[in-house]
């Protein structure tokens, strides 16, 4: 193949100060009259946050909306088990928060490397969020007086994080979900639960529609419209155990790439820090215990290396709080990317506790001195029953043990400023897309973003998107549906007819240890070189060697999983990739050759202030990477302290 | 820690459609370990049916951690086993004895037709959420949030009826398949919240006619709902449910 001509990534950030940049956009972007609203239909894929709120609010404003989902119902996305809550910059708290701020402490977060405009756009748009939520009758925590109330996250020194006890990922999910089942009813929605995504239609270069299975019948089915929203979350079960949901999966994302849309630092992923150490083999998932527990748990170690007494046992003198020993004002509550790489220091160390001295102590004690039990249950009931029920340990009485796990994806595909991707047509929001939170995000703002996205950017820019091409019929019987179908229908007879000898779980698994061992929370050339070959053989194998039971026309879960696995054995290799080629450190992203001496991430802003973008090249080849760079006109990037 | 694990017997119930008949088939898991959930004891069985070429068992979980409400098995005759206040997937193998025969059943219901094995068809419950589920309100249209106080325990109680994970456990242990915890519970929710005072009596008449239309059974006080929920959403729900609904139509005939 021919070398392929670069592509300028223009971000379409509008001009003018960052405080006008998205009144200036909403200004002057072109508009679609309500009577013709109805003449437009928009394809929403996956019903989270997202896109829950993306087809809701496109349906009130009279668009014709397709919503697709994997679930029996929209209602299951997963967003609905984030647990800590919702940032927003309300200053409620009279504690010196503000727009500015929000916007500050999440570029500050991402360590750098997202764009400006956009984290502005967020963090003014967050306050809309929460008197939209509210007016939807969702019950956040209230003061006595009836106001909200605030709790605070990590990475942050004010306290703006709204939330409904541990549950506030569903009371947000089933807000939307009730927005979007109100359109259902009033026909402007049509809901197409059950369906998995499968292919991209372009037409003329523009995304046109999709083609997905029916995961009942095993049909093929199109869905066109004049504009596709992909809003189908992260790819953090690449690693096989997250805390992601089993069926949460890359396939929407990556099906694109391969139809030309780019891929955005994918290997900036994010490893929580507070998750039940895994217990065993079998184990399908872990299990997070949310970030707001370091509001009242004391993360510590024994100081003595290999130290088995019981926790209790160990004198106060003799345990390590590592986090407030070295980052005294942010304490428990730094970042997670910074929690995640200290529990994984003082683990090597040989200080770690509890079976293979794989986790260290998230302690209460303390806590339930100071308040008494029945705050800290009126706080985190839910999670230490969680955690009860998992572990069989009662952490009222003994420190929950925690180590970090998979859970976030930073990276996804590259949108400019109105959230669309470099194919025409094809938006992408939520965890989906790349856009806000650099190479690390702070609790509580993936709820934001999501419904940011949803709410209130893209009814916005698809509209000024949809006026620019005129309402003109759109027809699945376009040849290029036909050849999407066909592509689809290979894919599928193919996996099912290698009949080999392994399952379709083994190499999931299999390239899970791969991605923790070499992909993970640290990573350096040797590793990710390694990666990438392990990957690739491991890629063949499967090719040639799975087995996939049961038939295309049915319910089959096993085909599901082939589809998706197949999937992430490529993402799997182009995150390597992206890891290998960003030789600094940054937030999530740390490659051993880059440190400080106190063992912080040293970024190299003077040759990695960009976004990688990853273009796709075919089969066998290798992809190619674009920059955009990445203008910092209103912060300075420094290194990042949180001492 | 799997090799010196337990063996259990599952008999679990297999049916290829839904109007094809069904029946129990039996299996043995060997090396299980007491850490293991259920379900994660069923993903070894289907490992084992896939290696032997035979169909793995159909059932279906997503978020693994009780909220999402995609699992739902009947376990050993009560809807997420008899373990109080979880679901499906956070039954723990310990619960078990060692060596014991574990039954594994789809929630059974006439508005919860089988799809194939222990997966059902609970879009009955999207149907009537979508006929008032929510409080009417367009992107764009909100007052501030804080210009509509809400009494603390108010919006307490309210999310005690909000935590439904819409599991349908309710119907499947009701004698007559009622959905009448799951509808009390949205309808308790915005009936408690000022936010959903505007519209109370349109969405209470047009849920519970819309239940009724499913094909779910009537409420007559049992209380299994409530000892199966999950979420532990109480019972007094429903009798919100009903207080709302005779003031709806009380002031539909008054004014």
């Amino acid at each position: 193949m021919s070398d392929p001509a670069p592509i300028t990534l223009d971000p379409r950030i509008p001009e003018g100060p960052l405080e006008h940049k998205w009144d200036t956009f909403k200004q002057e972007a072109k508009l679609v009259a309500p009577a013709n609203r109805r003449k437009y239909t928009v394809v929403v894929v996956g019903t989270g946050l997202a896109g829950a709120s993306a087809a809701a609010s496109l349906a009130e404003m009279g668009y014709t909306v397709k919503s697709l989902c994997i679930s029996d119902s929209p209602r299951r996305a997963h967003s609905i088990a984030a647990q800590g809550g919702i940032n927003a910059a309300k200053n409620y708290q009279n504690d010196g928060d503000s727009v500015w701020r929000l916007f500050y402490d999440t570029i500050k977060g991402g360590d750098f490397r997202s764009r400006e405009a956009n984290v502005y756009r967020l963090a003014q748009v967050s306050a809309s969020i929460i008197d939209h939520c509210a007016a939807q009758g969702i019950p956040f925590a209230r003061e006595y007086g009836g106001t909200l109330s605030n709790r605070s996250f990590g990475g942050a020194q004010v306290s703006r994080t709204f939330y409904a006890r541990g549950q506030t990922g569903q009371q947000l999910l089933l807000g939307a979900y009730g927005a979007l089942m109100r359109q259902v009813d009033e026909g402007n929605v049509t809901l197409y639960p059950r369906r998995e995504m499968l292919d991209l239609v372009t037409v003329d270069g523009r995304a046109r529609g999709v083609v997905a299975r029916n995961l009942v019948t095993g049909a093929i089915e199109r869905y066109s419209g004049h504009a596709v929203i992909l809003a189908t979350g992260g790819y953090s079960t690449v690693f096989h155990l997250s805390t992601n949901a089993v069926n949460s999966n890359a396939t929407a994302v990556w099906r694109c790439y391969k139809r030309g849309a780019l891929f955005a630092n994918p290997c900036f992923t994010q490893i929580h820090p507070t998750c039940i150490p895994q217990a065993g083999d079998g184990q399908s998932k872990l299990t997070l215990m949310s970030e707001s527990l370091r509001n009242d748990g004391r993360v510590w170690v024994p100081k003595l290396k290999g130290d088995q007494r019981p926790p209790a046992q160990i004198p106060e003198d003799e345990r390590d709080y590592y986090l407030e020993r070295l980052y005294p004002s942010f304490g428990n509550l730094v970042p997670r990317d910074i929690a995640s790489r200290r529990a994984k220091e003082v683990c090597d160390q040989g200080r770690g506790v509890g079976p293979g001295g794989l986790s260290v102590y998230l302690d209460f004690a303390d806590a339930v001195k100071r308040l008494g039990e029945p705050v800290i249950r009126s706080r985190y009931a839910n999670l230490f029953d969680m955690y009860h029920e998992i572990t069989n340990e009662n952490p009222y009485q003994v420190p929950m043990r925690i180590y970090p796990a998979p859970h976030y994806t930073m990276g996804g595909l590259w949108v400019d400023y109105h959230l669309m991707s470099t194919i025409p047509g094809l938006f992408v929001a939520g965890e989906a897309n790349f856009s806000d939170h650099g190479a690390n995000r702070l609790g509580a703002s993936a709820l934001m973003q999501g419904l940011a996205d949803g709410y209130f950017v893209l009814p916005y820019t698809i509209g000024h998107y949809l006026a620019g091409i005129g309402p003109g019929a759109v027809a699945d019987k376009d040849p290029a549906f036909d050849v999407a179908e066909r592509g689809v229908r290979e894919d599928v007879s193919r996996m099912l007819a290698v009949n080999g000898s392994r399952t379709v779980r083994e190499f999931w698994h299999d390239l899970g240890r791969i991605m923790w061992n070499k992909v993970g929370m640290s990573r350096h050339e040797k590793g990710l070189s390694e990666a990438i070959a392990e990957i690739q053989s491991l890629r063949q194998e499967f090719a040639k060697n799975v087995r996939v039971s049961g038939a295309e026309g049915d319910f089959n879960k096993d085909l599901e999983f082939a589809g998706r696995v197949s999937d992430y054995l490529g993402l799997g290799e182009l995150m390597a990739r992206d890891a290998l080629q960003r030789r600094e450190s940054c937030g999530g992203h740390f490659r051993d050759e880059s440190a400080t001496p106190e063992g912080e991430a040293l970024r190299d802003d003077d040759h990695f202030t960009y976004v990688a973008a990853w273009r796709y090249r075919g089969e066998g080849q290798l992809p190619d990477m674009q920059q955009e760079p990445l203008p910092f006109e209103r912060v300075h990037p420094s290194q990042r302290s949180y001492k | 820690m799997t090799t010196n694990g337990h063996t259990y017997t599952l008999k679990v119930w297999r049916q290829p459609g839904a109007d094809r008949p069904g029946r129990l088939a039996t299996y043995t898991v060997t090396g299980i370990s007491p850490d293991l959930s259920l379900l994660e004891a069923l993903d070894v069985l289907n490992e084992d049916l896939i290696r032997k070429g035979e169909d793995p068992i159909a059932f279906e979980s997503d978020c693994r951690e009780g909220i999402c409400g995609q699992c739902g098995i009947v376990v050993n005759g009560v809807a997420h086993g008899s373990k109080l206040g979880c679901t499906t997937c956070e039954i723990r193998m310990r619960e078990f004895a060692p060596g014991s025969t574990i039954t594994l059943e789809p929630f059974r219901a006439t508005a919860f037709p089988i799809i194939k094995d222990l997966v059902i068809n609970r879009s009955a419950f999207d149907r009537i959420i979508a006929r008032g589920g929510y409080v009417s309100i367009n992107t764009g249209a909100a007052p501030e949030a804080n210009a509509i106080p809400v009494a603390r325990d108010l919006a307490e109680k309210a999310m005690d009826a909000a935590a439904c994970i819409g599991c349908g456990a309710c119907v499947a242990a009701c004698p007559n398949a009622s959905a009448s915890l799951f509808v009390g519970a949205k309808v308790s929710q915005l009936a408690v919240m000022p936010q959903g005072h505007a519209e109370r009596e349109r969405r209470v008449t047009r849920m519970v006619a819309q239940m009724d239309a499913e094909g779910f059974g009537n409420c007559s006080n049992h209380g299994e709902c409530e000892a199966v929920c999950p979420k532990e959403i109480p019972i007094h729900v429903i009798s919100r449910m009903r207080r709302e609904y005779i003031r709806a139509s009380v002031k539909s005939v008054l004014g």
